[in-house]
Formats: C-alpha cells, sequence, structure tokens
C-alpha cells in the first residue's frame, strides 16, 4: 500500500507544487486537492502549504479557513489525521484554532528570506518522529507576517505538554540585526497539538529537500520521511 | 458632455480638441486628421495620444533600434524575435524560454510602492502572454546618492514594492543590481526582468485573427487608476513647477495577477485561445489596437460591456485606464464557453467584449454608438517617426582627457589596505543582503544560484537537469566616457557573468535608459550605445530578443547618466555542473584569467576614494570575452574548477572578497611579477575572471588555457580565514565581512 499525501491549493497559494515535489521525494504520492472540493479522495494526511491565499488581505489564512475543504479537514484531523501547516498553512490552521495563537507582522517589517537554523524540540509527532530530539536543522524562512503570539497561559501551556516543536536558534549569525528573525514569543517557530497529528510551523521544510536547489541542504526531508514511516506502518 | 461619436466628429470639424495637453505635436494631430479624413472623436484622440507617445511608439528610438534586426547575428535558438510581447528563444529538449526587461523608472520615482510592484506585475504579464509559465524574476535598480535623504523615501518603497508584488505572485527573485549615483536622484531606475519557461508548441502570438472569433477581456475591472499614465507620466520630464501627477501612478493586485497567471496556464494547457495580448501601458487602446494590426481583420468592440470599478468612468478614460491584471484573449466560438469555466473556477471575472471582424478597422461602440473607427495599423504599428538631431556634445572631449590614471593612489600597504577595506564597504560594492532577503529566492523549488552569484539559475527539467541562467548588467559611468564601449561593456559583463556560472550565453534583451532625446547630446548617446549594442551582438553570436527604451530620464537640463543595462540568457544542459562563486575548498589554486592593464577610468576606485569620472573606460575586446567564456563553460562542465568569479566594476580586490566571503575560506594571493599590487588590485580591465582550481586539475586546466591561447596565471591558493596579499597586507574576513555587510542597513535604517 503506498501512501497519499493531499497538497492543498487555496487561490493564492504559492508552494503547492513545490510541496508536491518533496512528498514525492520522500516516495510518497502527492494528490493535488482544490479548496473548494470537501472530498479530501482519500488521501492519508494533508498537507496545507504556503503562500499568500486569498492574498491575505484581511488576515493571512483568515478566509481560507472558511473554504469548503476545510470543514473536512478540520473534521478529519480531529479524528486523527496528520495535518502539516507550512508557513500561510501554519496561519490557516491557527485560524481554524487546531493549533492556538496567532501569527504577526515580523518585528521589524520586513519581509525576509534566508536559510533559517531551528531546532527539533518534539520529534515525536507524525511529522518529526525521522529526527532526533533536540537536532538541529536549517531550512529557508520566508515571510512578513511571521511573529508567533499567544496568551502566558498558553504559551505556558505549550511547553509543559511539550507542544512546542521547533524553535529557532538565535546563537548563529546575527549580523543581519534580526537575532531571533521575526520577534516571536520565545523563540516559537512551530508547535503540535496536544494529539501530535497537527503540527504547523513558519520556515519551509519542502524548500530543502534536494541537494542541488535552494540552500543546497536536505534537512526537510525528514518532515515527509516522517509520514512515510508513520502511515506505512499504521 | 454629450457623446464624441464618429458621426458627430464628421459633422464637426472645427472642434478644438486638447491634442497638445495629451502630449501630441501639432504635425501629429494634423495627421491623424490625415488619417481619419476627418477630426478624431474623443476616444479616438485618446488612442492615438498614448499609442503615438514615446513610450508605446519608440518614435525618437526607432531608427536606432532598427539595427538590432539588421545586425542580427545568424542564430538558430531564436523562435521569436523583436517585436512581440518578448522574444523567444529554443533551450533544446523542446524547451523555449522567453524573457525581457522593461523599465518602470518615472512612476517609481513618484510612487515607489506601487510604481516598482507594477513594474514586476507588467513585466510577468508579457512573459504570461507569450504562452510561457513565468519562473523568475530580476530587477536592476539605480538610486541617487546613497546618503540623500530622498534615497530613503525611494528605495524602501521601491524594495517593499518587488517584494510585496513578486513574493505574492510566487515567482522567485534571483539577480539584479543595486546602484548608486547621484546622477539619478530625481530619476531612480527601476528595471524589472521576467524569465519563463513552455514548450515550442505553447508559444502564443498576439493577433487577432478569424472573423467571428470573440474578444474576451478578464482579470481585474478597470478602474480610473493609471489613466494616462502612459503619455503623462513616461514621455514628460519631471518638472517641480508642475502639479502631481500622483494619480496618475497604476495600483497593483498580486493575488489577481497570481490568479491570472494560474487561469492562463490552464487556458493555455487546453489550447483555448487564438490569440493574446497583456494590458499594459496604454490599456484597453493598446490591446485592441495591436491585436487587430497584427492579424488579418478588423475587430469590434462593444466598451459598454466592460466590467468597471466605477461606473462614472468615460468611454476615453476606459480605453486609457492602466488599470493592472487584465488579459485580453481571442477565443474561437466553441471554445468561449469552456474558457469562461475556467475563468470562473479561478475567480477571474472574464467578459466577451467584441469579436474578430473581416473588415479591417478598428471599431468601438458605446451603448451602440460609434466612438472609434480606425485603422488598426495607424495606432499600433504606424505611428510617428523622428530622426532626431544628435551631436557629440562639446564636453566629451574634456571628460576623456581627465584621465583617472593621473589621480593620488596610496602611498603605501596600510594606505592600500584602508582603500580596500573602504571600496567593499561602498554603497555600490557593499553587499545588498538586506535588500535580496526581502524577496523570496526559493519559491517554485528550482532555484539553482540566485544573489550574490554570478547570474540567477533555474532548473526547468527534473528529470534532465537543463537549466536557464540570466545576469544582468550595466554601468552608466562607462557609458558616460564612451557610450559605444559603455554599452559592450554592460554585454560582455553580463555575457561573461552567465558563463562564470558554467552556461552557455544565447541572446540578450536590453533596457535602455537615457535622458531627453530631444537633446543632440542624449541622442548622441543613444545612437552610439544602440550602434555599440548592436555590433557586439554580432561578435558575440546574441541577438537581441527585445527589450524597452526609457527615455527623458532628467530633470530640468541635467541628463542621468546613459544607462544601457543589459540582461544575457544562457543554457546549462546539466544544472549540477553550475559553478559558484564562493571558494569552497582550502588548498584550491587561484587562477586569474585574462589580461590586468591599467585601466581605472570610470572604475569604482576612482568613484570611492576620489569622486572623480574622467578618462576612458576598459577597453573592450569581444573576441576575448568569447574566448574567456568557452574556457569557463568548459572548465565547467569538465569539473576542472569549483568555484568562478568575474572581474568588473571593483576589480579583482572586489570579487576575491565576494568569493572569500561567499565561500567563508580565506586567500593567500601573490602580485605577479613586474606587476604593480594598486594596479593589479583596483584596475577594470575588461575579459578577466578569477577560477579556483583543484590541484588534480591544475594540468589539465592550464593546459587548456594555453593551447586555446588564453592568459592564465596563478596568484594564489585558497587558504585560512583572512585575506592575505603577500608582502603588502592581511585583512581577517570577520573584518571584510563586517565592511562589507554594515553599510547597506545603516544608511537605509
Amino acid at each position: 500500500m503506498t501512501a497519499r499525501v493531499g497538497v492543498i491549493t487555496f487561490p493564492g497559494t504559492l508552494d503547492d507544487r513545490d510541496t508536491q515535489r518533496a512528498v514525492r521525494a520522500a516516495g510518497v504520492e502527492a494528490v493535488p486537492l482544490w479548496h473548494r472540493d470537501k472530498d479530501l479522495h482519500q488521501v492519508d494526511a494533508v498537507v496545507l502549504p504556503g503562500g499568500f491565499s486569498y492574498g491575505d488581505y484581511l488576515r493571512a489564512g483568515a478566509i481560507s479557513r472558511f473554504s469548503p475543504v476545510m470543514g473536512t479537514v478540520i473534521e478529519q484531523a480531529r479524528a486523527g489525521m496528520p495535518v502539516l501547516g507550512i508557513c500561510n498553512g501554519f496561519q490557516v490552521l491557527t485560524e481554524t484554532h487546531l493549533l492556538p495563537g496567532a501569527m504577526l507582522r515580523n518585528n521589524h517589517l520586513h519581509f525576509i528570506c534566508r536559510d533559517q537554523k531551528l531546532r527539533v524540540e518534539n520529534a515525536t509527532t507524525a511529522w518529526t518522529s525521522d529526527y532526533a530530539q533536540g537536532q538541529e536543522i536549517s531550512i529557508p524562512l520566508k515571510n512578513i507576517d511571521g511573529r508567533y503570539v499567544a496568551d502566558e497561559r498558553t504559551l505556558d501551556m505549550l511547553e509543559a505538554e511539550g507542544r512546542v516543536a521547533f524553535r529557532y536558534l538565535t546563537d548563529g549569525p546575527t549580523a543581519d540585526g534580526y537575532g531571533n528573525p521575526n520577534g516571536s514569543l520565545r523563540d516559537i517557530a512551530g508547535i503540535t497539538n496536544e494529539a501530535g497529528n497537527v503540527v504547523g510551523l513558519m520556515p519551509h521544510p519542502e524548500h530543502a529537500v534536494e541537494p542541488l536547489i535552494g540552500t543546497g541542504r536536505t534537512d526537510g526531508l525528514g518532515f515527509f520521511t516522517s509520514i512515510l514511516k508513520k502511515l506505512v506502518n499504521a | 458632455m454629450s457623446l464624441d461619436t464618429v458621426k458627430h466628429a464628421a459633422e464637426t470639424p472645427e472642434t478644438d480638441q486638447p491634442w497638445a495637453e495629451l502630449g501630441l505635436k501639432q504635425d501629429e494631430y494634423a495627421r491623424i486628421r490625415e488619417i481619419l479624413g476627418r477630426r478624431p472623436t474623443g476616444a479616438e484622440l485618446a488612442m492615438y495620444s498614448v499609442m503615438w507617445s514615446e513610450h508605446c511608439s519608440y518614435k525618437s528610438s526607432k531608427v536606432h533600434l532598427k539595427q538590432f534586426g539588421e545586425k542580427a547575428p545568424e542564430n538558430d535558438a531564436l523562435l521569436v524575435g523583436i517585436g512581440e510581447n518578448a522574444g523567444v528563444v529554443d533551450v533544446g529538449q523542446g524547451y523555449a524560454v522567453t524573457f525581457k526587461v522593461e523599465s518602470h523608472n518615472h512612476p517609481s520615482y513618484i510612487e515607489p510602492y506601487q510604481g516598482a510592484a507594477t513594474g514586476v506585475g507588467g513585466i510577468v504579464r508579457d512573459i504570461l502572454a507569450m504562452g510561457a509559465r513565468p519562473v523568475a524574476v530580476m530587477d536592476p535598480l539605480r538610486f541617487g546618492a546613497a546618503d540623500h535623504p530622498d534615497t530613503k523615501r525611494v528605495l524602501p518603497g521601491v524594495v517593499a514594492g518587488i517584494g510585496g508584488y513578486g513574493n505574492c505572485l510566487g515567482l522567485p527573485n534571483i539577480g539584479g543590481e543595486v546602484v548608486f549615483d547621484p546622477c539619478y536622484q530625481g530619476n531612480p531606475l527601476v528595471n524589472a526582468l521576467c524569465v519563463g519557461v513552455m514548450k515550442h508548441e505553447d508559444i502564443h502570438l498576439a493577433k487577432a485573427s478569424g472573423a467571428g472569433n470573440k474578444v474576451i477581456l478578464y482579470g481585474a475591472r478597470t478602474g480610473g487608476d493609471g489613466i494616462g499614465g502612459v503619455s503623462v507620466l513616461a514621455s514628460e520630464t519631471f518638472d517641480d513647477a508642475k502639479p502631481t501627477k500622483r494619480p496618475a501612478v497604476q495600483v497593483g493586485d498580486p493575488f489577481q495577477e497570481k490568479l491570472l497567471i494560474e487561469c492562463t496556464l490552464e487556458i493555455f494547457r487546453e489550447k483555448l485561445v487564438a490569440g493574446i495580448q497583456d494590458l499594459g501601458g496604454a490599456g484597453l487602446s493598446c490591446a485592441t489596437s495591436e491585436l487587430a494590426s497584427a492579424g488579418s481583420g478588423g475587430m469590434r468592440v462593444e466598451l459598454d460591456t466592460v466590467p468597471l470599478r466605477d461606473s462614472s468612468l468615460s468611454p476615453e478614460e476606459i480605453l486609457m485606464s492602466e488599470s493592472q491584471e487584465r488579459m485580453c484573449a481571442i477565443v474561437e466560438p466553441d471554445k468561449v464557453d469552456r474558457f469562461l469555466e475556467i475563468c470562473e473556477k479561478w475567480d477571474v471575472i472574464a467578459t466577451v467584449i467584441g469579436e474578430v471582424t473581416d473588415g479591417s478597422r478598428l471599431e468601438i461602440f458605446w451603448h451602440g454608438e460609434q466612438i472609434v473607427d480606425v485603422p488598426p495599423r495607424s495606432v499600433a504599428h504606424e505611428g510617428p517617426t523622428y530622426h532626431r538631431p544628435y551631436a557629440r556634445p562639446e564636453w566629451q572631449d574634456a571628460l576623456q582627457a581627465d584621465d583617472a590614471a593621473a589621480l593620488p593612489r596610496p602611498a603605501d600597504a596600510a594606505e592600500l589596505r584602508a582603500q580596500v577595506l573602504q571600496l567593499v564597504g561602498s554603497p555600490n560594492q557593499a553587499s545588498k543582503a538586506w535588500i535580496t532577503d526581502q524577496y523570496d529566492r526559493f519559491v517554485q523549488g528550482n532555484t539553482v544560484l540566485a544573489q550574490p552569484e554570478d547570474s540567477g539559475m533555474i532548473r526547468i527539467d527534473e528529470e534532465t537537469n537543463l537549466g536557464v541562467a540570466v545576469a544582468t548588467d550595466g554601468n552608466g559611468r562607462y557609458a558616460k566616457l564612451d557610450p559605444y564601449a559603455g554599452a559592450q561593456l554592460a554585454l560582455a559583463e553580463a555575457y561573461r557573468n552567465v558563463a562564470a556560472s558554467g552556461a552557455r550565453p544565447l541572446a540578450i534583451s536590453d533596457c535602455l535608459n537615457f535622458g531627453s532625446p530631444e537633446d543632440p547630446a542624449v541622442m548622441w548617446q543613444f545612437a552610439e550605445a544602440t550602434r555599440g549594442l548592436a555590433d557586439g551582438c554580432q561578435v558575440l553570436g546574441t541577438p537581441v530578443t527585445g527589450g524597452n527604451v526609457s527615455l527623458y530620464n532628467q530633470t530640468g537640463d541635467v541628463a542621468i547618466h546613459p544607462t544601457p543595462v543589459v540582461a544575457v540568457l544562457g543554457v546549462i544542459d546539466d544544472v549540477t555542473r553550475r559553478t559558484p562563486v564562493g571558494f569552497a575548498e582550502e588548498g584550491q589554486l587561484l587562477y586569474l584569467l585574462g589580461d590586468t592593464r591599467e585601466e581605472l577610468g570610470g572604475s569604482a576606485w576612482s568613484q570611492v576614494v576620489h569622486e572623480h569620472l574622467g578618462g576612458l573606460p576598459p577597453k573592450v575586446d569581444l573576441e576575448r570575452e568569447r574566448l574567456l567564456a568557452e574556457i569557463l563553460i568548459s572548465a565547467s562542465r569538465d569539473g576542472m574548477i569549483d568555484a568562478a568569479h568575474d572581474l568588473s566594476d571593483g576589480g579583482l580586490v572586489q570579487a576575491l572578497v565576494e568569493s572569500c566571503l561567499r565561500g567563508g575560506k580565506g586567500a593567500r594571493v601573490v602580485v605577479p611579477d613586474a606587476v604593480d599590487p594598486f594596479v593589479f588590485l583596483f584596475s577594470e580591465s575588461a575579459g578577466r575572471a578569477i577560477v579556483s582550481v583543484p590541484r588534480s586539475e591544475e594540468l589539465r586546466f592550464t593546459d587548456m588555457c594555453g593551447a586555446r591561447g588564453l592568459p592564465a596565471t596563478r596568484i594564489g591558493v585558497v587558504d585560512g580565514d583572512e585575506l592575505a596579499l603577500q608582502e603588502q597586507f592581511s585583512i581577517p574576513l570577520a573584518e571584510l565581512r563586517a565592511a562589507h555587510e554594515a553599510t547597506v542597513p545603516g544608511l537605509i535604517a
């Protein structure tokens, strides 16, 4: 049996074809899903890729969250289907409340595109099991609304329950003056839900799967091999 | 005001018309009356005025641009040449690549964010209209003095506009340039390039044929933005005394453009269009007249069916509106339903606004009454042609006589070291990462190389690793000293950059930025630069596929430096063989390829250290450039080099510093015997590159250079964490990095 991972395209989604390529690179079948179609076409997991769905005009992710496909995704995610939200996809997941918190404009107010070092803080989720706990990886970061915020109680809860999945490493070069790249609270780059099936992060693992392309690293491939193992062993 | 119909115009020949306010000259207005045999209607006058503007008609430049066709080298790769939305080049394996560079200078000065944003949007639609998926953009930018207060207004706005639009479109931004010079103070140059990829059979052309075929306008609604943008903004010199022209700048909606791209590509896949044109400068006036002019028949348009954002717009305004994110397609009647269905899927508004006729006229109606009845060629392709007078300016001799060789040079090693740091930290030579990090270079997942590499490189086939590389270059200082040589140096540099990355240069596009054509000195610069470029392309075998002319870049009597910007497109059969600029491995040997002469005229050193511009630019030897390119490509293909960097402004020392910092490795460099260390470091002789050669490949590499007659001088080794010049100085990489990277953020923040 082959695992099937759906990749949703909203109007304004940009990284859908890249994400399909990354899914295939891990040996998984990639299934394009369309925002207007409620049917998930028997996929075993879903990725919400990056971009500017609906132009981010109201608020990043705010409109996509009401699309027909998301109704089904929310239902299935609650039933345990693995869901990964990358960048704009993470923003959509917070809008649906599948994940807590929200993303604000970067504290320096600029779009930033760079290779970003992260630490994998939770290697037990559906999307991170192929990494080692505490492993450091570098994958591209590119956004303007990437500053993760939540109230103190929520942040404490996330920490206590081990639900901070990735943290920005700020010990790298800070010559660009940004330090933590966007002012995210507690350096949070990504989080998971309680069950570990829903994960969202701002950086882009799908852009780090081939040695030739982009930063030349393949540190992002682990997301997609993790889900392959999860689905095949299920 | 009542509607000015064709019938009414014929009956009221004496009516006073605002032709002068619309930018037409008296004889041009008279010619319109002669063509029509009556006075034009208001709508016709609007169409002629925008289409006969300098920006759309190339009336001052086209007698010179002809050379690009006449002198074009034999080149089997050229599939579509000058005259379409963009040229198309065969890159093998059934793929075709289209690319073009264009200017959006004047709007970007008035409204930096929207001006730059819609510049990206416009060039992307040009590429899309050829049938291609846009795959990358690049932005050659020029601003006034780095420390001028207005640069702080213009630059961040332009950068945010390019990023805000391009990032939202999902196109990687893989290169370009950022140059500062006081000559661009009131006239920043915002050029934009886009590259698109398609299969040969997918090439689409802008023509309306087949009587009965429908004319479909799709994309954004038409609003009041950008009305008169073409004629008023792009064709007139800025003058402080006139009222602000802000409303004439268009406003962009990148989300709409993204939908338009995906929708159009799906329409292409199903082969639903017979002809297609994007709406840019001159809006519907341009699209309808060009489509009809290039086709075999006429066209009839019901203008009142155009979906509007503002219902109070007059027919003249609708024809002139430059609202963004619109396209116009010619569709066979039995394919219209499917066309509209795909538009609906992508939430794109699409409206049948007319049809192709078997007549020969472009006829436009407003609620049943005819307001336009013109021969389309007279609007689109038979505008006025000027043979403007040109003359070598009197000051040219004095400028060339003011030789940079006479400038005081560093007295000792300490001063030489200080000037190296001063150079690499100067605004033009400093790292532009603060700017380029605001652009997404990763999206689409095919970026092999991006800035600060010598060229941007995109993989176009995942199976075979076929790729293309593009570099843009221009040096207004060189062109000011000698416009003929300056244009060739821009061509040579972009050509060299593409080759240094390992790709074979195929064709070029150009954006020619100059002052007012009404000034004979500027016209001379233009004539010399186009002649230089056409002659240069002949030698290098790279045809001009298209481009853009931007004139009137001047404030009062003061023109910008003549600034021809050249984009070279190259192909690489296997992108895994690409050559990056960064030194990667300690112990590798550094070779300097080419000849270093004492050439400091127009150099970065003369600007940074002495604020001087005079003398002659570096000598051009295009045969040498060809040979250098062949060596660089062969060495890349056969794995003889691990890094390469072209030498241009800033000379050898600039290239060494960039390669060291990019790779995070130092270098120990020896000045060859009988060479002056200062000239060795700072001369800007053309036709040169540095390469990093693994020891195991040294013999093979030097044998190849020797056999083909290219001078190759061993100048050092990759080593350590400092740049050391033997017997002169050493500078730790950290110190170089601080000098190189702190400048631009410090200027803007």
